[in-house]
């Protein structure tokens, strides 16, 4: 059960992130990709990630997306001002993930990942655990974080005002 | 049974199609978005390695990549809009300032 359900989700998560980088128009793309970061917020379901599945679900294919689509139709591109969908490059990309594959095999067979899933108590990953932790081995981490979203807020503002 | 290399192959295909976006496409939203499709790859990893580890320490630092993704996805897109008002694109071809 638990098999068929983790297949449906990457199936969903690969194909939207193919029609993602494959659609001509970008707000197709942007839709896509949508579609794929909630079926991957679903596999964190799935991995007993209770905030990140929340967080995936608000800050991804919430507010991220959100700026991401706004900004395509601020931009307004017109149907000359678009690219060609790549062709004739299949085969570089074949190339290269058979490469990594080949790597990740070897890893595998050389460092040997644990396989059996352990028992998580009953409040793992839940929003009050993950905010310990997260205020207490990770504190520094966590104010370092905050410094660089306000940077990042101040410099958007910089950046994309006309006249300062 | 869904073991852990199952996660990791999804979090390395996912991975792929982010960089094949990024070299392939000309479209500066379009590398925008296949980089965000990468950072979630690399999330879906961590969080994988925490589940079968038994500890939450991938969760914070998922948390984390979020918050840096964001910054990311706003600094990015502000310097699209600044391109598009002074150059008049958004294709990576058309941007060669620095080689000219």
């Amino acid at each position: 059960m638990e098999a068929v359900a983790f297949y449906i989700i990457a199936a969903i998560a690969v194909f939207g992130a193919l029609l993602m980088i494959t659609r001509r128009n970008p707000l197709a793309g942007a839709f896509s990709l949508v579609v794929s970061l909630i079926a991957l917020a679903g596999i964190y379901a799935m991995l007993r990630a209770e905030l990140i599945f929340i967080l995936q679900i608000l800050v991804y294919a919430g507010a991220i997306m959100v700026l991401v689509i706004f900004t395509i139709m601020l931009l307004n591109l017109r149907e000359e001002e678009l690219e060609e969908p790549p062709a004739g490059k299949i085969k570089t990309l074949i190339i290269l993930a058979a490469v990594a594959f080949g790597c990740y095999g070897i890893i595998k067979v050389l460092s040997g990942a644990p396989d059996e899933v352990p028992r998580v108590p009953e409040n793992f990953g839940s929003v009050e655990k993950v905010g310990e932790l997260m205020l207490t081995s990770y504190l520094y981490p966590f104010e370092i974080i905050s410094v660089v979203l306000l940077v990042a807020i101040v410099g958007v503002v910089l950046l994309a005002k006309k006249v300062i | 049974m869904i073991t852990l290399d199952h996660y990791l192959y999804l979090s390395a295909i996912l991975f792929f199609i982010g960089v094949f976006g990024v070299l392939f496409r000309r479209n500066l939203i379009v590398i925008l978005m296949s980089i965000e499709l990468m950072l979630n790859a690399v999330n879906l990893s961590f969080i994988a390695f925490s589940r079968y580890t038994a500890s939450m320490d991938g969760h914070v630092f998922a948390f984390f990549v979020m918050a840096v993704a964001a910054a990311e996805a706003g600094i990015g897109l502000a310097i699209l809009v600044m391109l598009f008002r002074n150059r008049r694109t958004v294709q990576a071809d058309d941007l060669t300032l620095m080689r000219d």
